[in-house]
C-alpha cells in the first residue's frame, strides 16, 4: 500500500486536539501530518470510524476538511552521534537547526534530530565475518572529548558482518553491512531510532541492585540523603524554593557519565541560562566543559502542550541509549508536574472522566511507567557491560502543598524524597531540602559503599580515610538526630524563649545552628563550596560533632553556655567550607576548636577523658 | 482594530444556533479555520469582533468580544479567514488604545501592511540572551534584595487596598540601567481597572513624559470582559513590536492579571469545560506561560522586553491558583504586605517572601558592587531572624527574649522603619541603598555576620571604613 492511500481529512479542532477521519488502518501512536503545513501530531484514539490527533505545533487556522497524512511510523527518537553539547525541543528537534527560521519558533519546521552532513570518524571494534547481535558494539566513534560513543547493533537484529569499514561517515552513510540469517542484507548506520514511548530493552532479568552512589557535592544529599545511580528519586517543591537552582546543581556535578536535562514546561531564560553556562563550566573531573556530556531538552511553558508531554519520552529514550552503551546516565526533569498537567489538559479535551483534580485515572501508571525507566541493569550485546539510568524528577505542588496527586504518586515510585521547605528558602537557606521531612530509601545499601566510592578525590589522603570512612554512618546518624532534637526544643523555645532553656538544650540548639549554616547550607554560586568533595563532608560534620561531643562534657561539669558560644571558633566554623584550602583548613580548625575547648576545661578546672 | 461587515470579502453566515453568554454558535458554516477572526452584526447594527475556539464540520463555536449584550439568534457573521492580527508601525508610539486595538485618543487608526498574530511565537530558547543588566529602580527593597535585569518578568503580588500602582509608577519613573543614558519605552495594559487608577498612571506618564515613549492599551473594569483575554496579548504583540523590530528597551505593565484570570475562567465555564483548581481551567498555567514568556532579549537585536504584571491575591492567599500559577512561571515575585503597610512602610514589600530569580546576574563587581550578593544574604538571614524574635516577643514579651533575639528584634524594625521605608519620590542610588543596609548590619555584633566574607567586612563595615578616614 502506497502512503497516498492513507490520508484522511480533519472533522474538528479544538486546541491542540484534532478529530479526523478517513484512515481506517491508523494506529494508536501513529505519527501523523496535519494541515498544508504538515503539522506534527500522534494519534491517541482510535474509534471505527474516527480517529484523534495530538499536535504537537499550534493548530491556528486549520480547517474541517484540512488534510492529514498518516507516516505509518511512531513517534521515534534519532539516537547517534550528535546527541551531545546539543540542545532538542520536545519532538527532537535541534533548536539551533530551527534558529535558521528565525529567533521565533514558527510551524511547521522540519529538522531531523542528528545533523545530516556532519562526518564522524568511525573506529570499528569488530572484524568483518564477526557474528552479532543486538546491543553488540562494533565501533566507536569520538563523540565528545570526554564521551566515545558505542555505535550499536539496534535491537531486534542479529546475523553476520560481511563488511565493516574505518574512517570518516555521515549518520545516514553505511559503516557495515550485516546478513541475517534469512539472507537478507543490511546496511548498519551510526544512529538507529526507538519509539520513544517503549522502554528500550536488555537482558532478561538484568536489573541489578542500587549499591553505588551518585555523588552529586551537594551535603545535604550526599550525606543525608543519597541517590543511587539507577535510582529514582524526587524533588518536589513550591515556587521560590529552589528546585531548579538544585537540578542545575545536580546536572553540573552528578559524577554520571552522561547528562539529560529535560527542561519541560519552564522558563525560558532558565533554558538560555543552562545554554550559556554549561559550556563555560569545567568538570571538576576532567577539567573539560560540562556541556560535552550534556543533553538538553527544551520545551518552554508557551511552547505548544503536547510536545511537551511528549518531551518526557524523548529525553528518557536518549537517556537509555546512552545506558546501553555502559554509561551512568542522569537523567533530570524539571518539572513533571508540567507534564502530568499536559496530560491532564489533553485528557480534558477528549472529554474524559477526570479524577482527582482533574487528572485522569491513569496517571498513576504514567508516573510508575516513567520511574520505572530507572535502573541500573546489565544490558544487551557483547563486551558485556553495565549501565545506569538515574531519573530525578522536579514537581511544583500547586500552592506548595505536597498533598497533592502528582506528589503523592511520585513518591510512590521514588525510593528518594527531597522536600524543599519554603521557611527555609525565606530565609536564604538552600539548599531548602527539609532535614526532618527528606527521606532516602537507599541509605542503609549506600552508606557503607559511600565513603570508599570517591578514592579520585583522596588520593593523597587514601590510608586516612580507610580509617574514617567506616565510622562516617555514626557522624550522620548522629548529626540528624541532634537536628531532630533541636527541632523539638525550638518548639519549647518558642513558647518559652530560648534564655529560658536549660545550658544543655541551648548547647544543642547552637551546634544545630553549626550544622544548619556550616554543614547544611551550600551555596551553589560559590566558586569553593558549589561542590563539595564527599571527603570534606565528612571533615566538616566530624568536626562540629566532635566539638559538641567535648563541649556537651564541659557543658555537664556545668561550664556556662555563654563562654562556649562567645567562642570565635563558632563563626570560623560556618564559614570554614567557604575556606579556599578547603580540606586543610577544616583539618586545622578542627585541631583549634578542640584546643580552645581544652582550654576552657582547664580554666574551669573540668577533667576530660580525651 | 476597527472592522466592518462590509470591509470583509467572502459569504456571510446568518443566524446562530444558541448564544450562551459571549459564546456564539453558528451551524452550516463550512471552511472556517481553527483560531480565525470573525466580525458579527446583530440587528442592534453594531460590529463586533469574535474569534473561533472550536471549529467542525459545519460548526464552529465563536468567542465574541465587545459585549454580548443586543445579541441575538438573527444576526450575520462573517469569517475573516486570518487569525486576529494588529497592524504596528511606529505610528503606535504615544497612542493610547481599547482593548480590541481601536484608537480612544481622538486620533486615526494605526495604518500598516505589517500584520502581527496577537499570540506571538515562542521565542526559541537558542536565541535568547540570559538577562543581566541591573535596571536600578530606586527602591532600596528591590534594587538591594529583588533586583531587576532587564528581559526579566517580575511580577508585583498585591492585594486590594495596597499602594500597587504607587509603586508601579514610581518603577516607570526611576528606572534605569546603570551607565546608560536611555529610558524606559512603556507598553500600559490596564485589564479590569477601575477608571481612577486607569487616569492615575495615565496623568503619571504625562508628568514625566514618557507618554511620548508609551503606549497605553486599555480595557477598563465598565469594558467587555472577555475582550481582557485580548488586551494583553495585543499589548504584548505591540511591545515585542518596539523591543524587537524598533529596538526599544521596554518595560511592560500588565495590570491586574487576577481581572484576566477571571475572564478565562468565565469563558471556560461558558464552554463547560472540566474545572480546576478554584474553577480556573486546568490550561490556565499554559494561558499565562503564553503571556508572561513574552519577555527577555534576543540574541543580536538591540532592544529588550521587561515585564512587570500586577495581581491581587484574592483574599490575600499567596496558594491562590492565580498568584501560585504566576509564581510558577513569572522569575521571582514582589509581595506587597498589609501588615507592614498599616505600620505607615511604604513600599510595603514583604522581602522575606519575595524573590528576583535572575537577581545573581545582574548583580556583583562591575554591575552593582562586589559586596552586594553577601550584604543581601546576610540582610535576609537577619531579618528572618528578626522576625521570628517579633513573634516570640509576642508571646513571652520582649523581656522573656535573649540579649541577641533582642538585638534581632531591633534589627528587624529599624531595617523596616529605614531600608524599605522611603519616599514616594525618593531615588536611591545602589551605592546609597548598600551603604543604608551597611549602617544597620553594624547593629549587629560582627561575628554575626557569617554570610559576608571577611574581605568586604573589612572593606566596607562602618568601623573599619571610619578607622581607615582617620
Amino acid at each position: 500500500m502506497s502512503l497516498e492511500e492513507r490520508v484522511g481529512q480533519i472533522e474538528r479542532i479544538s486546541g491542540t486536539v484534532v478529530d479526523a477521519v478517513g484512515v481506517k488502518d491508523i494506529e494508536i501512536g501513529e505519527v501523523v501530518e496535519v494541515g498544508d503545513e504538515r503539522l506534527i501530531g500522534e494519534v491517541i484514539r482510535v474509534s471505527k470510524d474516527r480517529f484523534t490527533i495530538q499536535v504537537y505545533e499550534p493548530t491556528s487556522g486549520l480547517r474541517p476538511g484540512d488534510k492529514v497524512y498518516a507516516t505509518g511510523r511512531k513517534l521515534v527518537a534519532e539516537l547517534g552521534p550528535g546527541l551531545l553539547y546539543n540542545v532538542f525541543d520536545g519532538v527532537g528537534r535541534p533548536l539551533h537547526e530551527l534558529l535558521k527560521q528565525g529567533p521565533f519558533i514558527t510551524r511547521g519546521i522540519k529538522a531531523y534530530t542528528l545533523d545530516r552532513k556532519r562526518k564522524w570518524y568511525f573506529k570499528p571494534t569488530v572484524k568483518r565475518g564477526a557474528e552479532v547481535a543486538a546491543g553488540d558494539i562494533i565501533g566507536t566513534v569520538q563523540e565528545t572529548y570526554m564521551i566515545e560513543h558505542r555505535i550499536m547493533i539496534p535491537p531486534g537484529l542479529e546475523g553476520k558482518l560481511i563488511s565493516v569499514e574505518e574512517g570518516e561517515f555521515t549518520v545516514e552513510e553505511p559503516v557495515a553491512l550485516l546478513r541475517t540469517k534469512d539472507g537478507r542484507e543490511i546496511p548498519v548506520k551510526m544512529y538507529q531510532e526507538w519509539p520513544v514511548r517503549v522502554p528500550r530493552p536488555f537482558q532478561p532479568e538484568g536489573r541489578l541492585p542500587l549499591t553505588e552512589p551518585l555523588i552529586t557535592g551537594q551535603r545535604v544529599i550526599d550525606t543525608f540523603f543519597p541517590v543511587a545511580k539507577g535510582g529514582a528519586a524526587a524533588i518536589p517543591g513550591g515556587f521560590g524554593t529552589g528546585k531548579t537552582v538544585m537540578l542545575h546543581q545536580l546536572a553540573k556535578w552528578s559524577d554520571a557519565d552522561v547528562i539529560v536535562y529535560i527542561g519541560c514546561g519552564e522558563r525560558g531564560n532558565e533554558m538560555s541560562e543552562v545554554l550559556t553556562e554549561f559550556p563555560e563550566l569545567k568538570d571538576p573531573r576532567t577539567g573539560r566543559p560540562l556541556m560535552e556530556r550534556t543533553i538538553l531538552i527544551a520545551n518552554t511553558s508557551n511552547m505548544p502542550v503536547a510536545a511537551r508531554e511528549a518531551s518526557i519520552y524523548i529525553g528518557v529514550t536518549m537517556a537509555e541509549y546512552y545506558r546501553d552503551m555502559g554509561y551512568n546516565v542522569a537523567l533530570m526533569a524539571d518539572s513533571t508536574s508540567r507534564w502530568a498537567e499536559a496530560l491532564r489538559e489533553i485528557s480534558g479535551r477528549l472529554e474524559e472522566m477526570p479524577v482527582e483534580r482533574g487528572y485522569p485515572a491513569y496517571l498513576p501508571d504514567k508516573i510508575a511507567e516513567f520511574y520505572e525507566r530507572a535502573g541500573k541493569v546489565k544490558v544487551l550485546g557483547r563486551p558485556e557491560r553495565i549501565g545506569s539510568v538515574t531519573i530525578i524528577g522536579a514537581v511544583s505542588p500547586p500552592g506548595g502543598d505536597f498533598n497533592e496527586p502528582v506528589t503523592i504518586h511520585t513518591l510512590r515510585f521514588t525510593g528518594v524524597f527531597w522536600a524543599l521547605d519554603p521557611e527555609l528558602a525565606y530565609s536564604r537557606h538552600f539548599p531548602a531540602i527539609n532535614w526532618l521531612k527528606s527521606y532516602s530509601l537507599y541509605v542503609t545499601s549506600l552508606l557503607s559503599s559511600w565513603a570508599t566510592s570517591f578514592s579520585y578525590h583522596a588520593e593523597e589522603l587514601a590510608e586516612w580515610w580507610r580509617k574514617v570512612a567506616p565510622s562516617f554512618p555514626e557522624y550522620r546518624s548522629k548529626a540528624l538526630e541532634l537536628l531532630s532534637v533541636a527541632a523539638e526544643i525550638e518548639s519549647i523555645a518558642r513558647i518559652i524563649g530560648e534564655s529560658a532553656l536549660p545550658d544543655d538544650q541551648r548547647l544543642i540548639l547552637l551546634t544545630a545552628e553549626l550544622l544548619k549554616e556550616g554543614f547544611l547550607r551550600q551555596n551553589a554560586f560559590s566558586e569553593v563550596d558549589s561542590f563539595s568533595e564527599p571527603e570534606k563532608q565528612v571533615l566538616i560534620l566530624k568536626m562540629i560533632l566532635d566539638f559538641h561531643s567535648i563541649a556537651e562534657k564541659l557543658i555537664r561539669a556545668g561550664v556556662p553556655i555563654e563562654r562556649i558560644r562567645s567562642l570565635p571558633h563558632i563563626s570560623l566554623m560556618m564559614r570554614v567550607k567557604e575556606d579556599p584550602e578547603k580540606v586543610k583548613a577544616i583539618l586545622r580548625l578542627t585541631e583549634e576548636s578542640r584546643k580552645a575547648l581544652l582550654e576552657i576545661a582547664e580554666e574551669y578546672g573540668v577533667k576530660l577523658e580525651v | 482594530m476597527v472592522l466592518r461587515l462590509e470591509d470583509i470579502p467572502g459569504l456571510i453566515y446568518r443566524g446562530a444556533k444558541e448564544i450562551r453568554r459571549s459564546l456564539l454558535f453558528v451551524e452550516g458554516v463550512s471552511g472556517v479555520g481553527y483560531d480565525e477572526m470573525v466580525v458579527v452584526r446583530a440587528p442592534d447594527g453594531i460590529d463586533r469582533v469574535g474569534r473561533v475556539i472550536e471549529v467542525g464540520r459545519g460548526f464552529a463555536v465563536i468567542q465574541v468580544f465587545g459585549g454580548e449584550m443586543g445579541l441575538q439568534t438573527d444576526i450575520a457573521v462573517k469569517f475573516t479567514g486570518s487569525t486576529f492580527k494588529i497592524p504596528v508601525s511606529d505610528e503606535v508610539l504615544g497612542r493610547m488604545f481599547n482593548g480590541r486595538f481601536e484608537p480612544i485618543d481622538g486620533m486615526p487608526p494605526v495604518v500598516s501592511d505589517d500584520l502581527r498574530d496577537v499570540n506571538g511565537s515562542p521565542i526559541n530558547p537558542a536565541a535568547r540572551v540570559y538577562p543581566n543588566n541591573f535596571i536600578q529602580t530606586g527602591i532600596s527593597a528591590i534594587d538591594g534584595m529583588l533586583s531587576l535585569v532587564r528581559g526579566q518578568k517580575l511580577p508585583i503580588f498585591s492585594e486590594s487596598g495596597l499602594p500597587h500602582n504607587r509603586i508601579i509608577a514610581q518603577i516607570a519613573r526611576q528606572a534605569t540601567v546603570l551607565g546608560e543614558a536611555e529610558e524606559f519605552a512603556i507598553v500600559f495594559a490596564a485589564m479590569g481597572l477601575k477608571n481612577d487608577e486607569a487616569r492615575f498612571f495615565i496623568e503619571q506618564f504625562r508628568e514625566s513624559g514618557a507618554i511620548e515613549r508609551s503606549v497605553i492599551i486599555l480595557n477598563l473594569a465598565d469594558d467587555p470582559a472577555i475582550e481582557r483575554l485580548l488586551t494583553p496579548r495585543i499589548a504584548l504583540t505591540v511591545a515585542e513590536y518596539m523591543a524587537f523590530d524598533l529596538e526599544m528597551h521596554v518595560l511592560a505593565i500588565l495590570s491586574d492579571m487576577t481581572n484576566y484570570c477571571e475572564a478565562l475562567r468565565e469563558i471556560s465555564a461558558a464552554r463547560e469545560e472540566v474545572p480546576g483548581r478554584g474553577g480556573y481551567p486546568g490550561y490556565m498555567y499554559s494561558d499565562l506561560a503564553t503571556i508572561y514568556e513574552r519577555a527577555g532579549i534576543i540574541a543580536g537585536r538591540k532592544g529588550s522586553l521587561t515585564q512587570m504584571p500586577v495581581l491581587t491575591m484574592p483574599g490575600g492567599d499567596l496558594r491562590h491558583p492565580i498568584p501560585d500559577l504566576t509564581g510558577y512561571i513569572t522569575e521571582g515575585q514582589i509581595i506587597l504586605s498589609r501588615e507592614l503597610y498599616s505600620r505607615g512602610i511604604y513600599p510595603p514589600i514583604n522581602v522575606l517572601p519575595s524573590l528576583s530569580r535572575l537577581m545573581r546576574s545582574g548583580i556583583g563587581p562591575g554591575k552593582t558592587r562586589d559586596d552586594h550578593k553577601d550584604v543581601a544574604d546576610q540582610l535576609y538571614d537577619a531579618y528572618s531572624r528578626g522576625v521570628r524574635a517579633r513573634d516570640l516577643a509576642r508571646i513571652v514579651g520582649e523581656m522573656g527574649l535573649s540579649e541577641r533575639e533582642r538585638r534581632y528584634l531591633k534589627f528587624a524594625d529599624a531595617f523596616e522603619k529605614r531600608f524599605v521605608n522611603q519616599g514616594e519620590y525618593e531615588n536611591r542610588s545602589i551605592d546609597e541603598t548598600l551603604d543604608l543596609a551597611w549602617e544597620l548590619l553594624a547593629m549587629l555584633p560582627e561575628e554575626e555576620l557569617v554570610r559576608i566574607r571577611e574581605k568586604y567586612i573589612k572593606k566596607y563595615h562602618p568601623k573599619y571604613r571610619a578607622a581607615a578616614a582617620s
